[in-house]
């Protein structure tokens, strides 16, 4: 080896805060989000109240915990930072297949099925189809990021409009077991959903916590990660398959929502201080929470205001992303 | 010992590696050269399991690489590509530490932090160790994925022209670390480069390819000379010899030869 012009200098390690301790003052801030909503303007009425706000939050916690993970493990296996599966027309997805579950069924027929079994097939349905299509998008071929965004935006729209052109077809009487398609709500969650889609997304984290470093492995790309010993193309059918389910669970919960992702996992990424998936999912997810349930907060308490929690969250995300596209990292 | 067996790859109808038969030996250092789009990365992304072959086999060390599980064969060989971009911000440090991935699975032991510490060191990044990928210059980084494949501690080396990007400086001590870690470990390092003096002076063998077929395996005295590079590369080039190794001359090349492969 040559010898070092100069001195050698071994580097220290700049001072910077560590992640678990960036984790912890985020994880208080939801906490602090979480306790004023469910205490504030109560009069006492405990018995009603807490009940009552705390199966929203419940139900808060795990779509944003079901937003935040399937963001970004899906972006980590596309190997990019721009899209984000409902970007690309996963929940749209959904929505079809439940339209079709009516129309092909019946109302009357569905009515009668258990939500939960109906769920659960739903999601195997989804599975499959958007496993296969996403398979084919993007880990066959490489392809540019600016034909993906539009090959999204094409899908999600030719599946927006589809299940509008079946729900019209529809028995109005049948109609009333979908749920109002276009735009998210909080309050109107699904409550016999709540339940399993909690178990869902809680062995979901699991699995995630379990394969946390093999994640890490995957941020650098296909090549290397299978030089690194990753059995790539198993990986990345385990996380479509997580990512599926995780937006099915979301979706059907509370409904759409496109950019909200987008805009946890850029915070996560660029304040906890690592790209480990130890750090950045926990971070989108707690950022999901304060979101979400201090949004809640400000318009029931401060604008007295109810359906459009999801209208601002959307906005700013949509917001990022159109920065995010014109900032070149396309 | 690697053994390629009549191997082909095919996009669309052309044979951009086209019916290869070649074994390169264990130990020393062989360096494939020939023009743009012979299909050097090509071969070399088959060798380390990236690409599927459309037919024949390659073995490294009597291991099938396509049917061996990928863990093994991370241990066996490590691949650096031509190409190296991700979204991640990762240190210098994170990077070489992936380098131990097959060893640890991400959870680096004190045995893994001492192949790590040497690694970096071998590519003198010391003083960079600290310093996110992106904020670095092109050969500063293709130094931190040598430094990371040197971690991994493999028998078999690929590098798809690993000198991309490198001062002159920085070449020579990458050949001669190169060199190095082939005498004293032991290992086999195949290479693509890009500058046929480097492959002279640093290879023990060179494979030559053009259009997908290897044209020349042997070394350097017979595969630098001017009738060599000729059928490669279609230029004129004065070899002299200088302290012992072919040295080709051709930067004011009068003739060149009218390419015979293109329309
Ligand atoms: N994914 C691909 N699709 C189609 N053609 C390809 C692909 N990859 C490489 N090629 C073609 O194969 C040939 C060999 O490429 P490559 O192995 O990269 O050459 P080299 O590394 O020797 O410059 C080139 O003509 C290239 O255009
Ligand atoms: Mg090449």
């Amino acid at each position: 080896m040559l010898r070092s012009a100069s001195v050698p200098v071994e580097s220290t390690k700049p001072f910077s805060l560590h992640p678990i301790a960036r984790l912890l003052i985020i994880g208080l801030l939801a906490l602090a989000v979480v306790t004023i909503f469910m205490t504030i303007n109560s009069r006492g009425n405990w018995d009603f109240v807490l009940p009552f706000r705390g199966r929203k939050v419940l139900a808060i916690i795990v779509v944003g915990t079901a937003i935040a993970i399937s963001t970004v493990i899906f972006q980590t296996i596309t190997a990019n930072r721009i899209l984000t599966p409902s970007i690309m027309g996963f929940d749209a997805l959904f929505m079809l297949v439940q339209t079709i579950a009516v129309f092909s069924m019946g109302g009357a027929a569905l009515a009668q099925t258990d939500p939960k079994i109906r769920f659960v097939v739903n999601v195997l349905v989804m599975t499959v189809f958007s496993g296969a299509l996403y398979w084919w998008l993007f880990i066959k071929a490489n392809r540019p990021l600016h034909l993906l965004v539009l090959i999204g935006i094409i899908f999600g729209t030719l599946f927006r409009s589809f299940t509008n052109l079946l729900q019209r077809m529809i028995d109005p009487t049948d109609f009333a077991v979908l749920q109002d398609t276009s735009f998210a709500s909080f309050n109107s969650v699904d409550r016999t959903l709540v339940g399993i889609g909690a178990t869902i997304v809680g062995v979901i984290l699991l699995m995630v916590a379990l394969r946390n470093r093999i994640l890490d492995a995957m941020l650098l790309g296909r090549a290397t990660s299978i030089s690194i010993g990753v059995d790539y193309q198993r990986e990345v059918m385990i996380v479509l398959a997580m990512t599926t389910i995780l937006v099915s669970v979301s979706t059907a919960l509370v409904g759409p929502i496109t950019f909200f992702g987008l805009l946890v996992a850029h915070l996560a990424y660029h304040t906890v201080g690592s790209s480990g998936h130890r750090y950045t999912i926990p971070a989108a997810a707690l950022y999901s929470i304060i979101f979400l349930v201090g949004g809640q907060l400000i318009l029931e308490h401060v604008f007295n205001f109810n359906s459009s929690l999801s209208i601002m969250v959307e906005f700013a995300g949509g917001l990022l992303f159109i920065i995010l596209l014109l900032r070149g990292n396309a | 010992m690697i053994e390629i067996t009549n191997v082909t790859k095919r996009y669309g109808t052309t044979a951009v590696v086209d019916d290869v038969t070649a074994t390169i030996r264990k130990g020393g250092i062989t360096s494939l050269i020939g023009p743009n789009g012979a299909g050097k990365s090509t071969l070399l992304g088959m060798m380390s399991r990236l690409l599927k072959t459309d037919a024949g086999t390659i073995t490294v060390d009597g291991l099938d690489v396509t049917s061996t599980s990928g863990d093994v064969m991370a241990r066996k060989l490590a691949i650096l590509r031509q190409q190296n971009y991700f979204e991640a911000r990762l240190t210098v440090e994170d990077l070489v530490t992936f380098g131990r991935f097959p060893y640890c699975k991400g959870r680096p032991t004190v045995e893994d932090k001492k192949h790590i510490d040497r690694a970096i060191e071998y590519l003198e990044l010391s003083d960079l160790r600290y310093r996110f990928l992106h904020e670095l210059s092109g050969g500063q980084q293709q130094r931190a994925f040598v430094s990371m494949v040197l971690a991994q501690d493999t028998d078999y080396l690929l590098l798809d022209e690993p000198l991309n990007n490198l001062d002159m400086r920085h070449s020579i001590a990458m050949m001669q670390q190169l060199r190095h870690i082939v005498n004293d470990l032991n290992k086999t390092v195949v290479i693509v480069l890009h500058d046929i003096n480097f492959a002279s002076w640093y290879s023990d063998e060179i494979l030559a390819m053009r259009d997908g077929r290897i044209v020349y395996h042997a070394g350097p005295e017979v595969v630098i000379t001017p009738k060599a590079l000729m059928d490669l590369y279609d230029v004129e080039v004065t070899v002299e010899t200088i302290q012992g190794k072919s040295v080709g001359v051709y930067y004011g090349a009068m003739n060149i030869a009218t390419p015979r492969h293109h329309d």
